[in-house]
């Protein structure tokens, strides 16, 4: 039971919340324009480090609103410890 | 067999009320015992330690520990109360005693209980600035710290009262009082502080990220039964701590040589705990095997309780200090440089009658001639191993110390600090201060301060607690630890099958060394080999032995370095039951229910589960199966007038300035440019391009619309949207809400329809003109409830939705049925709502899609936008998913008119031979929806084939229950393909 | 009294020392790196191959799952491969020599809805056409299978039916590995353990060399077999895979007389369960949300477990739990595996098999040894290859089959 802290709310259970993997993938401007491959990078290839890992939670049973943070994904330990961002 | 149990004048028997008598009975033999005790407790005042026999080999076992470490004394007890199932595999060390209590021995094995279990059980979920596991003396010390400070503080404790070790001990002296009475009184007066939660017989299970710890609470079991009802037998608490203490103290090990799991040999510990806590004589002719100092302590103990032992075997070259002081004070003799080798027993039963001694050399090898003491109990000592469990479960690091010859905690986890015997402090007085120290770091971590705290041990590094005790305090070493002992002349490895290592799993070091002949170097690896300390008392006996014996054969430094295995939570078995909790039955997970379902259920509806909710599926009147039910159903909708519950769609309400733009790209259709007061169907899809979810979205104002999705999808498609706006498009100006639960929907079905809806809303003109299809109206119906009404239809009729606020509707309900009734208006369900829908090749998310079907292949392309760049639109483009020929929706029909296919059934083709058995069979499809038709007169389906549209008019086959029935491929839409019905 | 296992052989492996240079080097000493380096020396006649382990042999996934063994996938692709597991399973005891106790108790799939019930006659359905035992059978059926299932009605969600694949069963993982090892070992294979791969040499696009903990190896020829590694042990190579790493637990109770003559498995309720040869209840819990290399997830995980094994086992209620542990499960975007060359000359993956991977064992070894024996995939892996990414041929089984283990 990870404890996450919504920038919102302040620090909740992780049931409270649901995983949305890494964060920053922006969706295509335009995704008619590109191959093939990129398109399948855009929506199957995630980064997938042990380690320092950029991702998003929805503080889903809560403010419902999405953020970032940046999670070891080793120790489970949050690095940034005031919450996420946006 | 005379009572062991010992007088006042011989045991304080702090655990034990000598006035309380209980009754119980043990493999169906009657048998007394005292108030406080455990059943093995009682045994043993009873003067009988066998308890069942080994798990495979059959041989004779007794009680060898005292508590959770015990591998041998497993009981099967008999329900508690009534309602209550058995349970096995429970240590005899760990059940107290209660009157009245049935129990069996156990071989080792379980034997589960059919009955079903009544009891109740319940969860908490609490916070708590600092957590102390282990209510022994440093965990006492550091919990009245962190409580005198005002610090929200819990301390937990398997046992039923504060002591821990100490309970075990006599003549101890805190603070100038007796030890016991000490902790006792600290406890309760820490109890007097506002935010302080003592639990007894409350386990700390498992350690868990972010100080979250699973603690097991046994609240019912010890009371008598009269006092049991009303109150859950097991609790589990969920504590998120900002600081943890853990006290758990420590383990002792046993020593390993041939036969040394004979009834009578015991851990040298829990000897001293039936001596001091239980007012128990485990044995009368007893000798002390060890390997350090921890016991001279019961050496004094069992001299001032008037049964001195015969001798002590202590390992090390000569005797310490300690060990000089109490072998003079009590006269016992003391013979060092000496191991036990082995032991005799007695005939089957096989209690100890003798145990072998020889010297040993100084590579531990046994020497000399033997010597034979005769004694009907062993104490042994082979070291001290803390209970670093939850520490190691949060990864924490731990090391082996050679001077105390323990694995102890070496690197912190942090907001966690470890204390008392547990850190390998064994010596009471720094046990004492380590505790109040850490508990008041701890305090001062979350912001309270500990000074001018008004607790007994408030300046322990002023004062020494124990500077009026009579003990000596000194800590177990120096160690000479034995890992490796044989008979003297020990090369032939079955010399050493009677070493057992674990006795759960009857294990020896014969089998270990197998598992290192094999090939095997880590220590995870001799345990699957072996299974030694797999069983359910977690290798708390065996697990470090085994890594000792592992160094010295691989001829390792020191154990250290071949490392542990992992520990795993929990820390001691726990109850299924106790572990669901109240999710059972009807709160497993509770049911979702509309307004109207007791209308539905008093008329007779079978309920089907679609996602969380229950939905009608079918109203059978006297005498009808569901086929007649649901034939009934569908003529009515078709021929007169049906309505339908369907508030269990998912609503959600969406508004702002781009609402339009958003759907735009949520569905594959085009909304932003839906007018005010209508509806329009829209399907929505994954990234990579796969149907997920569909429905009719209104446009309610310029700036609102009303989105309708799949009963099971609701959720899902609001954190989609959420998703999309927040983290896509944060620049929309949109708000979602959801408001399912905020409507009432009534469908109303079939050509009578309008005057149905005609009667219950006077103020609205139904007329198709007026009222078009896909169009809706706000109107207040004929009992004052305003209405949203919607023409909308999921069956190709003349149909309207008929919307109001949730708790309006079961009366709305009731008011079409009274309008409808000239018309014989008919309630139907959801199969019937299935047949009619397939009737007109309307798909069901998830029944006829399964997550690999594009709007293409459902034959829906005339949703898609050529145009918007909706979700899902590039993947449409893509090699596979660009394909002609992918299975497509069509419709089939059985070629007999008379087969209904199932729903999943194959479809191959017509030449097709039927041979599995001489390689894969290829298949062309599946039926994905399947019914019989009254509308067509004969059953018919959907079905997912492969480039279906380009083979309508095919037939081909499917097996059915061992035959091949044929099947004709069709368009989807069976029924009413013009859409004549309609406008009515 | 209970009966003993069968004993172990009295001699599994040697401890070698890591060559210079190897034929083919296999990173990953689990039961994949171990089943490839046994079908490439058996099958193939390649025995220069290391199988390099980072830890302890067999200690990753292998150690650490419930053993189940089925193929009654839906798709053609996943029952092909999955079919042809099971087949050599039923073959590994003889030819290894070795009683892995492998049980063919059978398997039931419960369907809880009626779109349960739908999708578990279309698997049944395709599993006949597909050389599958499999039969779908009718709550009262499921109880005569599997009498302790409660198969009332007012229970939440009520079993409605289940699938029933006859051949499947669990095996011993440890011993399976221990097996496989030891033949590797007797056809002289390296089995080299505490050897974590640091490294790939490459020249241009070839793969030249291994970096190790233990020295450098020198090698054309390199397998990827890595389970909860995969993403990273790939990077080292610059090559990027669709893999999310999540963890996954499971649990056993101590040991009981015999019970629960099968397996079940609830993808509805989420629970599968089995009563391994010594008597403990095994299961399985659900994959926790985040991704994660801790080996241990959330224990609210168990606790949903345990109250969907009460639910559906009364008999449960007083069994214990007394350990549970974690692994690492490497998920694909379609919950089917990759068995696949890179964009890497002489490198090649065999990694995604979710929570799958122990059933698929061998006929992931002979696949994946095929594969790098000849350079091409084999036809019963040739769909399971990364360019399936980028066609959009996915082989969706979390879509349909909706049965997770």
């Amino acid at each position: 039971m990870l404890l996450i802290t919504c920038p919102h709310c302040g620090p909740r259970d992780e049931v409270e919340f649901h995983y949305g993997g890494q964060a920053h993938v922006a969706y295509p401007e335009d995704p008619q324009a590109l191959d093939d491959a990129a398109w399948a990078h855009f929506l199957f290839y995630r980064d997938n480090p042990a380690g320092a890992f950029a991702e998003r939670w929805q503080h889903s049973a809560g403010c419902r609103k999405w953020f970032d943070v940046v999670r070891d994904t080793v120790t489970y330990e949050f690095l940034t410890p005031e919450g996420g961002s946006r | 067999m005379t009572s062991r149990r010992l007088g006042i004048d011989r045991s304080p028997g702090y655990g034990v009320d000598r006035d309380a008598e209980h009754s119980f009975t043990l493999d169906g033999e009657a048998h007394t015992g005292l108030s406080g005790d455990t059943v093995a407790s009682a045994m043993v005042a009873a003067g009988e330690l066998p308890c069942g026999p080994s798990l495979y080999l059959g041989r004779a076992r007794g009680i060898m520990g005292a508590g959770v470490e015990e591998p041998n004394a497993l009981l099967h007890v008999e329900p508690r109360s009534p309602g209550h199932a058995a349970e096995s595999m429970l240590p005899a060390t760990t059940v107290e005693l209660v009157d009245g209590l049935r129990a069996s021995w156990l071989q080792g094995l379980g034997r589960l209980d059919e009955t079903p279990d009544g009891a109740l059980y319940d969860h908490t979920r609490v916070h708590t600035d600092v957590l102390v596991v282990g209510a022994g003396p440093a965990g006492i010390a550091a919990a009245s710290q962190a409580a005198a400070s005002g610090a929200r503080t819990m301390l937990l404790d398997e046992q039923p009262a504060p002591g821990g070790s100490l309970l075990s001990s006599r003549g101890e002296r805190i603070e100038s009082t007796d030890a016991v009475a000490w902790a006792r009184r600290t406890v309760d007066d820490a109890r007097t502080a506002a935010e302080f939660t003592y639990l007894p017989r409350t386990t700390a299970v498992g350690s868990y990220d972010a100080n979250y710890v699973v603690a097991v609470e046994n609240r019912t079991d010890h009371l008598p039964a009269s006092e049991r009802p009303g109150v859950s037998r097991q609790r589990v608490w969920h504590i998120r701590a900002a600081e943890v203490i853990l006290a758990a103290g420590a383990h002792e090990r046993p020593l390993m040589f041939a036969d040394d799991d004979r009834p009578g040999i015991m851990l040298a510990e829990a000897v001293r705990t039936y001596l001091n806590r239980y007012a128990a004589l485990a044995g009368e002719q007893i000798v002390v095997a060890t390997t350090n100092d921890s016991v001279y302590s019961l050496l004094e103990d069992l001299a001032e309780a008037g049964a001195p032992p015969v001798a002590v075997v202590d390992s090390r070259p000569e005797a310490t200090p300690r060990a000089a002081a109490v072998l003079e004070a009590t006269g016992v003799r003391g013979i060092f440089d000496a191991v036990v080798t082995g032991s005799d027993g007695d005939g089957d039963a096989g209690r100890l009658t003798a145990v072998t001694v020889h010297r040993l050399d100084r590579d531990d090898v046994p020497v000399g001639s033997v010597e034979t003491l005769s004694a009907d109990l062993l104490a042994v000592s082979g070291g001290h191993s803390p209970v670093v469990h939850l520490h190691s479960q949060r990864q924490g690091g731990i090391a082996w110390d050679d001077v105390l010859a323990a694995f102890v905690p070496s690197a912190p986890v942090a907001r966690q600090q470890t204390v008392g015997a547990m850190a390998g402090t064994w010596s009471l007085s720094r046990a004492l201060r380590t505790g109040a120290e850490a508990g008041r770091r701890a305090a001062e971590a979350c912001g309270f301060r500990a000074e001018g705290a008004d607790s007994p041990s408030d300046s322990p590094q002023t004062r020494d607690p124990l500077a009026d005790g009579p003990r000596a305090d000194l800590d177990y070493g120096p160690v000479r630890a034995l890992w490796l002992i044989g008979a003297p002349d020990a090369q032939d490895p079955a010399e050493w099958s009677t070493h057992f290592v674990d006795m759960q799993r009857d294990q020896t070091v014969a089998d270990a060394l197998r598992a290192v002949g094999a090939g095997m170097r880590s220590v995870e690896h001799v345990k699957r080999y072996t299974s030694i300390s797999t069983a359910n008392d977690q290798g708390r006996t065996s697990a470090v032995n085994t890594v000792g014996l592992l160094a010295t054969v691989l001829g390792a430094g020191h154990p250290g370095q071949v490392g542990t295995t992992t520990y795993r939570a929990p820390y001691t078995p726990v109850p299924f039951a106790a572990l669901a909790g109240r999710r059972r039955g009807e709160l497993f997970e509770p049911a979702r229910i509309t307004n109207i379902h007791s209308w539905h259920a008093d008329h007779g509806a079978v309920f089907e589960d679609v996602g969380q909710w229950k939905r009608p599926r079918y109203y059978p009147r006297t005498g009808e199966d569901m086929e007649t039910a649901v034939l009934r159903e569908c003529a009515a909708a078709r021929g007169s007038v049906g309505f339908q519950d369907v508030s269990t769609l998912g609503k959600i309400e969406i508004r702002g300035t781009d609402t339009g733009r958003l759907l735009d790209r949520i569905y594959t259709g085009v909304f932003s440019k839906l007018r005010v007061g209508r509806g329009r169907y829209g399907l929505m899809c994954t990234p990579d391009g796969m149907i997920f979810d569909d429905g009719v979205t209104l446009r309610i104002a310029d700036d609102r619309y009303l989105m309708t999705t799949t009963t099971g999808g609701a959720a899902t498609v609001l954190d989609w949207l959420e998703e999309w706006h927040q983290t896509e498009w944060p620049e929309l100006d949109v708000a979602f809400t959801s408001v399912t639960e905020q409507w009432s929907t009534v469908a109303v079905v079939g050509p009578k329809s309008r005057e149905v809806i005609s009667r219950i809303a006077p103020e609205l003109d139904v007329s198709n003109e007026a009222f078009g299809f896909m169009a809706f109206r706000e109107t207040t119906l004929r009992n004052g409830v305003p209405a949203r009404i919607c023409r909308v239809s999921f069956s190709g009729e003349l149909a309207f939705e008929v919307n109001v606020a949730n708790f309006c509707g079961l009366a709305t309900w009731e008011l079409i049925a009274e309008a409808g009734a000239p018309f014989d208006i008919t309630p139907y369900g959801t199969e019937a709502m299935h047949v009619l829908r397939a009737e007109k090749g309307l798909i069901i998310v998830g029944q006829d899609t399964d997550g690999t079907v594009t709007p293409q292949d459902a034959g829906m392309g005339w949703a898609v936008s050529t145009t918007e760049d909706f979700i899902g639109r590039r993947s449409h483009s893509r090699p596979d998913t660009a394909r002609q020929d992918r299975k497509h929706l069509v419709g089939v029909l059985p070629a007999d008119g008379r087969t209904l296919l199932p729903e999943g059934a194959q479809l191959v083709g017509a030449q097709t031979p039927i041979t599995p058995e001489e390689g894969p069979v290829p298949m062309l499809g599946h039926v994905t929806s399947s019914y019989r038709s009254a509308a067509l007169g004969r059953p018919f389906g959907l079905a997912m084939v492969w480039d279906g549209r380009n083979r309508i008019g095919e037939v081909v086959r499917s097996p059915v229950d061992g035959r091949l029935v044929d099947v004709e491929l069709t368009s989807p839409v069976h029924f009413d393909p013009e859409g004549t019905r309609r406008d009515g | 009294m209970a009966e003993m296992l069968p004993p172990h052989p009295d001699f599994l492996w040697r401890n070698p020392e890591p060559k210079s240079s190897y034929d083919v080097v296999i990173v990953g000493g689990g039961g994949h790196g171990l089943a490839t380096a046994y079908y490439l020396a058996s099958r193939y006649g390649i025995t220069d191959v290391a199988v390099l382990e980072k830890g302890w042999l067999a200690g990753g996934n292998m150690a650490r799952n419930t053993a189940i063994i089925r193929s009654n996938y839906l798709w053609d692709e996943s029952a092909a491969i999955y079919e042809k597991s099971l087949k050599l399973w039923e073959e590994l005891p003889a030819e290894l020599d070795y009683d892995f106790l492998f049980s063919q108790r059978g398997v039931l799939n419960l369907a809880h809805t009626l779109q349960d019930v739908r999708d578990s006659r279309r698997r049944v359905g395709a599993n006949h056409l597909n050389g599958v035992d499999a039969e779908f059978l009718e709550p009262l059926q499921v109880r005569e299978i599997c009498p302790i299932i409660s198969i009332d009605d007012m229970i939440r969600y009520p079993v409605m039916g289940a699938t029933y694949q006859p051949r499947a069963g669990i095996a011993k993982h440890d011993h399976v590995a221990w097996a496989l090892a030891r033949r590797c070992d007797e056809m002289g294979v390296d089995i080299i353990q505490n050897c974590e791969v640091t490294g790939f040499d490459k020249d241009g696009d070839r793969v030249v060399g291994v970096e190790t903990a233990r020295g450098r190896i020198s090698t054309e020829t390199v397998g990827l077999a890595v389970a909860g590694r995969s993403s990273q042990a790939a990077a080292l190579a610059g090559v990027r895979l669709p893999i999310q790493s999540h963890p996954l637990q499971a649990l056993v109770s101590e040991l009981f007389e015999p019970v629960h003559p099968t397996v079940v498995m609830s993808n509805h309720v989420h629970v599968y369960v089995s009563q391994a040869h010594k008597g403990e209840l095994v299961m399985g819990a659900g994959v926790d949300s985040y991704n994660g290399f801790g080996q241990r997830g959330g224990f609210h995980v168990i606790e949903d477990q345990m109250a969907a094994a009460v639910e559906l086992f009364p008999i449960f209620a007083r069994a214990h739990l007394i350990r549970t542990w974690g692994g690492i499960v490497d998920t694909t975007p379609d919950a089917s595996p990759i068995i696949s060359p890179t964009e890497v000359d002489g490198l090649y993956v065999n990694c995604g098999w979710g929570t799958g991977g122990f059933k698929g064992t061998p006929a992931s070894g002979l696949t994946f040894a095929h594969t790098i024996a000849t350079g091409a995939p084999h036809p019963l892996n040739a769909p399971f290859v990364l360019e399936r990414f980028e066609t959009g041929h996915l082989i969706d089984e979390h879509g349909a089959a909706a049965v997770a283990h």
